[in-house]
């Protein structure tokens, strides 16, 4: 079982109960907005707080409500790409790339710099400022940036919904190695059947959140 | 005739010295208000809001005479440092700080607020995620984003500082040496007949110290930040 998740969050007048139980692979969440994904994944990396439940990734125990166990965020080991890539302005490609890699415990390291910039086709973009990427460069960045701080499981929440269809193909292609070459369990968060199509292992529908 | 008489001078370095204390004090204690204001959400925060702004608002003499009642001999502060510490700061340079501070804090806060939040928090979230400590992140994300705010907010405070008239003139008098910094001194020499021309001379140097301090917090900010950056 790589993510066995069941959880309640009341979010202003509405409860979600989500459950996820799921095969290694990419897992993905689908469902129309306002469903809870976003707020699942940010439940799972530990950015927000589940009333109760519990979240277990890969056998590993990261939140359960009853044994009062709640991992901090940095500890998770979770590489979360955000929808909007959310690259530090501040810092070149290089400094972004190796924010989490330096932090990573020895041994817990993927794969180096220089592996995967070559992986994801950025060597040329080590000295540029987030702000002058383009919107599939950010991608790679950021997926780049998550692969190099040495994760257990990626997060990525609709990693492909600010690009167009060109740069999309590029990016699945990605995808599709993170979850066949480097066997990271992936939960992925997408309202588009075609993204699920192409890459999904096991799907998962939410429900609908009842009122309080 | 030199550039500078020995008193213009003296109320120099002695303004120098005084806003330098004063901004040495306020700039940590306005950027823990500034985040606390930007990013926490406590009990009572209105009232805080409001007593960091009270200086701004009220009449500068009132707040230089609310400072001679918690710092006199017989305030509940200044009892306190005399009793503990032997110190008194009324009719002193240090008074004169003090009193620089707390007009300048509102002002700085308001700069330094802004521009933390300016800083998206979910950037803070990606940090943590790839491993860093809450405190971690806010060091490497928050406070370099927010370093060109931080830095307007001391030049903004400097100039107030440099320019405060009316509070440290009601706390701590005006004392050739001790209290009378630039804006005093230029206010006392108008008092004297024939003066004009040491008037002029004060006025010209307040104006090229606030300026010079403006250009050397520009030429920080670029050598910290890099690239096209405006502190103001």
């Amino acid at each position: 079982m790589s993510f066995d998740i069941r959880l309640r969050k009341t979010l202003g007048k509405l409860v979600f109960d989500q459950r996820v139980d799921s095969a290694p692979g990419l897992t993905a969440i689908i469902g129309t907005s306002g469903i809870g994904k976003t707020s699942l994944l940010n439940m799972v990396a530990g950015l927000m707080r589940p009333d109760e439940g519990s979240i277990r990734v890969g056998g590993r125990l990261l939140f359960d409500s009853a044994a009062r166990i709640d991992v901090p965020p940095a500890q998770r080991r979770c590489g979360y790409i955000f929808q909007d890539a959310r690259l530090f302005p501040h810092m070149n490609v290089r400094s972004n790339l190796l924010y989490g890699h330096k932090r990573a415990q020895d041994g817990r390291h993927l794969m180096t710099l220089e592996e995967a910039t070559g992986f994801l086709g950025i060597d040329h973009l080590l000295d540029r400022k987030p702000a002058t990427l383009s919107g599939g460069e950010a991608q790679r960045v950021a997926i780049g940036r998550a692969l190099l701080s040495g994760p257990d499981f990626l997060l990525m929440d609709e990693p492909l919904s600010s690009l167009d269809t060109m740069r999309r193909q590029g990016i699945i292609d990605v995808i599709l190695r993170i979850r066949d070459d480097l066997g990271l369990p992936i939960l992925y968060v997408t309202h588009d059947e075609r993204e699920v199509d192409q890459l999904a292992t096991t799907r998962i529908e939410l429900d609908q959140p009842t009122p309080l | 005739m030199p550039l500078l008489t020995p008193d213009e001078l003296e109320t120099l370095a002695l303004s120098l010295k005084v806003s330098g204390a004063a901004i040495a004090i306020t700039t940590p204690i306005a950027f823990c208000l500034a985040w606390l204001l930007a990013r926490v959400r406590f009990p009572g925060k209105m009232f805080v809001d409001a007593l960091v702004h009270l200086p701004l608002v009220v009449p500068p003499v009132v707040t230089g005479y609310l400072l001679l009642l918690a710092f006199g001999r017989n305030g509940p502060i200044g009892a306190w440092l005399e009793h503990w510490f032997g110190i008194t700061v009324i009719f002193r340079w240090t008074g004169a700080a003090i009193a620089a501070a707390v007009m300048a804090l509102p002002l700085m806060v308001r700069a330094m607020r802004l521009s933390i939040e300016a800083v998206d928090p979910r950037l803070e979230d990606a940090a943590r995620t790839l491993g860093a400590s809450p405190l971690r992140a806010f060091f490497t994300i928050t406070v370099p984003l927010s370093f060109s705010g931080i830095l307007a907010g001391a030049v903004v405070g400097f100039a107030k500082s440099l320019g405060e008239f009316g509070a440290t003139i009601t706390f701590v008098s005006n004392i050739p040496g001790e209290t009378r910094t630039l804006s005093i001194a230029i206010y006392s020499a108008l008092q004297i007949p024939g003066a004009e021309q040491s008037v002029m001379r004060l006025t010209l140097l307040s104006i090229a110290v606030s300026l010079g301090a403006l250009v050397l917090s520009e030429i920080l900010a670029r050598r910290v930040i890099g690239g096209r950056t405006h502190v103001l």
